[in-house]
């Protein structure tokens, strides 16, 4: 660093935060899946294709996520964004 | 009972078998008798690191298919006291390992030892699954970098659901975060993801901050741990590490950057 870097002012957001913001949602991505079944990428391509079959909507549009509340209760969360008419 | 420390990260290159080593050496020279355990089957290289490659002539493997047993496989290291190696086989696939086989070599070390450290292989594969799977204690080596952060929130899954303690309910596996290969300078420019980030986001307690250093390939090309190397920031690192790993509490050194003096600052460096 040098007596000219004093004289600039903050700019856009430094690596390491875009580097912390990515890894944040990818870990908790990854946290998602972490313990689901082993069937719950198939089974989860296979909602995405019968939704498919009716509407016209991209893979993207789609998350399938097993939230698990306590230990007796899973809940099965399915969220889809249709596309406007 | 001894205790299990597995050496784990998921990424290569992140400085397992060089924390393996440098933990191993310190627990042994803080006079715990101590086994440092290579599970990289096909790619040997804790003996390397420790400075006995020449020395092997029996192996994990051996001893697991009962070829050799382990007073014959275990290698005494010349330098510090209490402190023993077992290489791992240089020529069988990692298939080699197996669950029983394993836990009975483990079991017959815990007889003998105060800590066994198992350094694991990268991936996920049998090896490294095998490292983890016996362990109490798991030190999750990571560099401040965004695929080993990833990778080692992998392996801490891995940890809660694969382990022998998950698998049969016991006390979940103690989960340490030991940052690697860390330059406080470029966390000051921000360049590199902060000791605070990488604690947020794996959210385990932190071990140590090893910084980055020219002793650790020093101590690697002369086959020293570079533990043994106290004059260096990375061997007083380690020791920090070693010490907070007993239950000392100590302070993080080498987080933040060296203070420079007014005329750097003006010229530069």
């Amino acid at each position: 660093m040098s007596l000219l870097d004093y004289f600039k002012t903050k700019k856009a957001p430094t690596t390491a935060v875009t580097a912390k913001e990515r890894l944040q949602i990818i870990v908790a991505h990854q946290r998602g899946e972490r313990d689901a079944p082993d069937y719950f990428p198939a089974m989860k391509q296979e909602i995405i294709e019968v939704i498919r079959k009716y509407v016209q909507i991209d893979t993207d549009q789609v998350s399938v996520q097993l939230d698990q509340n306590d230990d007796k209760l899973s809940v099965l969360e399915l969220n889809v964004t249709l596309p406007e008419k | 009972m001894a205790q299990i420390i597995v050496v784990t990260s998921g990424k290569g290159g992140v400085g397992k078998t060089t924390s393996s080593a440098a933990i191993a050496t310190g627990l042994a020279l803080k006079g715990h008798k101590t086994v440092v355990v290579d599970f990289d089957i096909g790619l040997r290289n804790l003996d390397l690191i420790m400075g006995c490659e020449r020395r092997v002539v029996y192996d994990f493997v051996n001893v697991i298919n009962g070829e050799a047993n382990l007073n014959q496989a275990l290698i005494k290291d010349k330098r510090t006291p209490n402190l023993f190696v077992l290489p791992a086989s240089q020529t069988r696939d990692k298939d080699a390992l197996t669950k029983e086989g394993v836990g009975r070599v483990l079991e017959n070390l815990g007889k003998d030892f105060e800590y066994i450290i198992c350094d694991s292989p990268a991936g996920i594969e049998t090896g490294a699954m095998m490292a983890l799977y016996f362990a109490d204690t798991a030190i999750v080596t990571t560099n401040p970098e965004v695929s080993s952060v990833r990778d080692s929130d992998r392996i801490l899954g891995m940890l809660q659901s694969k382990s022998k303690r998950a698998e049969e309910g016991l006390a979940p596996v103690n989960e340490y975060l030991l940052l690697t290969r860390y330059s406080p300078a470029r966390v000051a420019t921000g360049e590199m993801l902060s000791v605070a980030d990488v604690e947020e986001i794996l959210a385990i307690p932190l071990l140590g901050v090893i910084p980055e250093s020219q002793a650790v390939l020093k101590a690697s090309n002369s086959g020293i741990p570079v533990i043994i190397d106290q004059e260096s920031d990375a061997g007083k690192a380690y020791s920090d590490a070693v010490a907070r790993l007993t239950g000392e509490e100590v302070e993080m050194r080498f987080v933040n950057e060296e203070k420079k003096g007014f005329l750097k600052r003006i010229f530069g460096s």
